[in-house]
């Protein structure tokens, strides 16, 4: 199984590619809505990416609350 | 549909509905792909009324007051009308709000019930005021088998199969507390009567009725006003069907609309702009042939439709996009925040009618809709049946504060008369936006005489609510407005949140010329003209003399010295940086502005806002705002 940091750089490879910014800016405390210049809606688009990559089932709701990669890795970790 | 003139309140109209279609479908829940629940309308009241009976069983009775705290589902529903069928009144918070949000409305609104699904739940047992929860019922939804639940009992279990005794209410009973802001400050909870939703529902009804066999897709919350009533009341009383995601991306979104063949749907600007994103992306996609065919299609459309909508039509000569919409859509809905022009006619000339609305919770939802008759992209709307739209103190160009009346307008804001009294001037609702009636008694909006901005996903932010964020900050005093309240602008886009500081008397800055370079900017700044405001801060320096620089004013007797740098020590930059980012992103404040005077403020030293923004705005300018 992935550790967390495995998992946040999994996360940050995928938002990186998807959102086509380079891979060396972005770092897990980043808040992904302004560094990436995306609103909520886009944000989920994120969260399908991560699903398809992580082959998991994501509720919208584990989104809430959540703007930095390194809380969204912690999410998807515990249900690795 | 009901002929709602004869009920006296929503409990009453809503059992009518389940008797008079009982094998209609009313509810599809959906997951994904996958379908949680499909209820006829029996099947919602056999749902419903057990838990209606476990309700009265634990004492909730007439003017009880009851929380749903949840996403779009079936048990939103199921429970509401459990609620009205015991005279109770509803209060739904808002789902996105955080726990501790959620327990300080809880508190404000004395709620004795409070309904919500496990995930939130969970959440606001977390938080650290969860003490002060005084609710003396909670049911949860969804728990998993063996879950704590923390003293609340499961929703699933709570029902008795006896009748449960239907309490009737007139037509000024409160049905329901909407809290349209006071999430960090004064809470403005709106006390909406039974007669305010049975009368909206009638005036949208007379333009877009719904039947059997309309199928209305929810996706805005149904704890906002908007979807409360286009997603729950409108259709029920009319015997149509409501289709609820569970998920609001817009990949499911697209699946849905085919699936379900969707009749209407209201969106959010933000959303709308997401479809019209799609759809011109994959326009641009086709072969060059296929290309200029569809454009000469919609020109072919858009000369057919200048009248009025002819879906029919359309549907003939864009069939392909119309499939992709599920074939069956009659128009999607647009509110909550301002929507483009250019993106309403876009949809409007592919044969998808766009209602372009306009309202606010105070005023029972939809003060004016557009009603295609004919098709306008630049207003809101005409003002519905019923409702009165008056433009107070109009200038030279006719533009002034909108105010309403009607059977629609809210009863009071809960525990504030004082607010009441300021809100609602002789019967008169006082929006604090600013608009004109043009000559076809059409609205259009053009900015705002309120400090508070609206984002593209509909959400209201008020200043106050979010300076709680701030408190503690190492400067003298601080103060959160709307660039648009303290630099009048004639806009409902790209509305931002300013901070404004004053530092302590011993600055906080090392004294380095005013061309300091900003902290580095991130890679994408809240927009565009933010960057080149923060960078035109940098470039220009800005000194004493400087022609767009008024006098300083005066306080006090006195006449203070502004701050000349405009720009605080990295150490608090950083603070604010790192505050801002703990609230929600649609909350955050765009940039900071140094105001060096001490804020005019009332005898019991509250912050007198409308004289330090006029202080602000006769001395300083968009430009001195220093970007985060």
């Amino acid at each position: 199984m992935n550790t967390l940091e495995q998992t946040t750089d999994e996360i940050l490879n995928l938002a990186a590619t998807h959102f086509k910014v380079p891979r060396e800016q972005l770092s897990p405390g980043d808040d992904f809505f302004k560094k990436l210049g995306i609103n909520s809606l886009q944000a989920l688009d994120l969260l399908t990416r991560i699903e398809q990559h992580f082959r998991i089932e994501l509720p919208d709701y584990e989104l809430q609350g959540v703007t930095d990669f390194r809380t969204l890795a912690e999410r998807i970790q515990s249900r690795l | 549909m009901l002929d709602l003139r004869r009920y006296n309140c929503l409990g009453e109209a809503l059992r009518a509905a389940l008797d008079r279609w009982p094998s209609e479908i009313c509810l599809i829940e959906a997951d994904r792909d996958r379908e949680n629940a499909r209820l006829t309308y029996q099947q919602f009241k056999q749902a419903a009324l057990p838990l209606a009976r476990s309700l009265q069983n634990a004492g909730f009775n007439r003017d009880s007051r009851a929380a749903i705290i949840m996403t779009n589902q079936s048990k939103w529903l199921i429970s509401a009308y459990a609620i009205f069928y015991t005279g109770g009144v509803l209060v739904p918070l808002d789902y996105k709000l955080s726990a501790a949000e959620q327990l300080q409305l809880l508190a404000h609104s004395k709620a004795e019930v409070l309904i919500a699904e496990y995930h939130l739940w969970r959440a606001i047992v977390q938080a650290e005021n969860f003490k002060s929860l005084g609710t003396h019922l909670v049911l949860v939804t969804e728990a998993p088998a063996g879950a704590d639940l923390a003293g609340a009992k499961r929703w699933e279990n709570f029902h008795d199969s006896r009748l449960p005794i239907f309490v009737p209410r007139t037509r000024r009973d409160p049905a329901c507390i909407v809290y349209s802001s006071g999430t960090g400050g004064r809470p403005k909870g709106c006390v909406l009567t039974h007669d305010n939703y049975l009368e909206q529902c009638r005036a949208l009804t007379a333009i877009f009725p719904f039947s059997p066999g309309t199928r209305y897709l929810s996706i805005l919350p149904t704890n906002h006003a908007i979807d409360f009533m286009v997603g729950f009341i409108g259709p029920f009383t009319c015997g149509a069907t409501v289709v609820h995601l569970r998920t609001l991306r817009p990949e499911y979104i697209r699946d849905a609309f085919t699936r379900y063949k969707i009749t209407y749907m209201t969106v959010v600007p933000m959303l709308l702009k997401t479809l019209e994103r799609g759809l011109r992306q994959r326009f641009d996609e086709l072969p060059g042939g296929r290309r200029r065919a569809l454009r000469a299609l919609i020109g072919i459309n858009r000369a057919f439709t200048r009248r009025r909508p002819r879906l029919k039509l359309s549907g003939r000569l864009l069939g392909q996009v119309h499939k992709g919409f599920g074939g069956e859509l009659q128009a999607l809905f647009v509110g909550g925040a301002f929507t483009e022009p250019a993106t309403l006619q876009f949809f409007y000339d592919l044969g998808i009618p766009v209602g372009n609305g306009y309202g606010c919770t105070e005023a029972g939802t939809v003060i004016t809709l557009n009603d295609f008759n004919p098709f306008r992209a630049d207003t809101v709307g005409k003002q519905l049946p019923g409702i009165e739209v008056n433009i107070l103190d109009p200038d030279e160009e006719g533009i002034g504060e909108v105010a309403v009346r009607g059977r629609t307008v809210m009863s009071h804001y809960l525990d504030d008369p004082e607010m009441t009294a300021e809100t609602i001037v002789d019967g008169w609702l006082r929006t604090g936006d600013l608009g004109r009636v043009d000559k076809h008694g059409h609205l259009q909006l053009l900015g705002r005489k309120k400090n508070m901005i609206v984002t593209e996903e509909g959400k209201n932010v008020y200043p106050e609510d979010i300076e709680a964020a701030f408190e503690g900050l190492p400067v003298k005093e601080f103060c959160v407005f709307a660039a648009n309240y303290l630099w009048p602008e004639r806009t409902m886009t790209g509305e931002q949140l300013i901070l404004v500081i004053h530092p302590e008397p011993k600055p906080q800055i090392e004294s380095t010329p005013v061309t300091t370079p900003l902290p580095t900017p991130t890679v994408a700044l809240e927009n565009n003209e933010a960057a080149a405001a923060a960078s035109d801060a940098v470039s220009e320096p800005i000194s004493s003399n400087s022609s767009d620089v008024a006098p300083a004013p005066r306080s006090d007797e006195s006449t203070p010295q502004m701050d000349e740098r405009h720009l605080l020590s990295p150490e608090i930059s950083a603070e604010i940086d790192g505050r801002n980012r703990r609230l929600l992103n649609y909350k955050r404040v765009a940039g900071y502005l140094v105001w060096d005077c001490d804020f005019p403020r009332t005898a019991s030293l509250k912050i007198k806002r409308l004289d330090l923004a006029e202080q602000i705005r006769k001395s300083r300018g968009r430009h001195h705002v220093v970007y985060l």
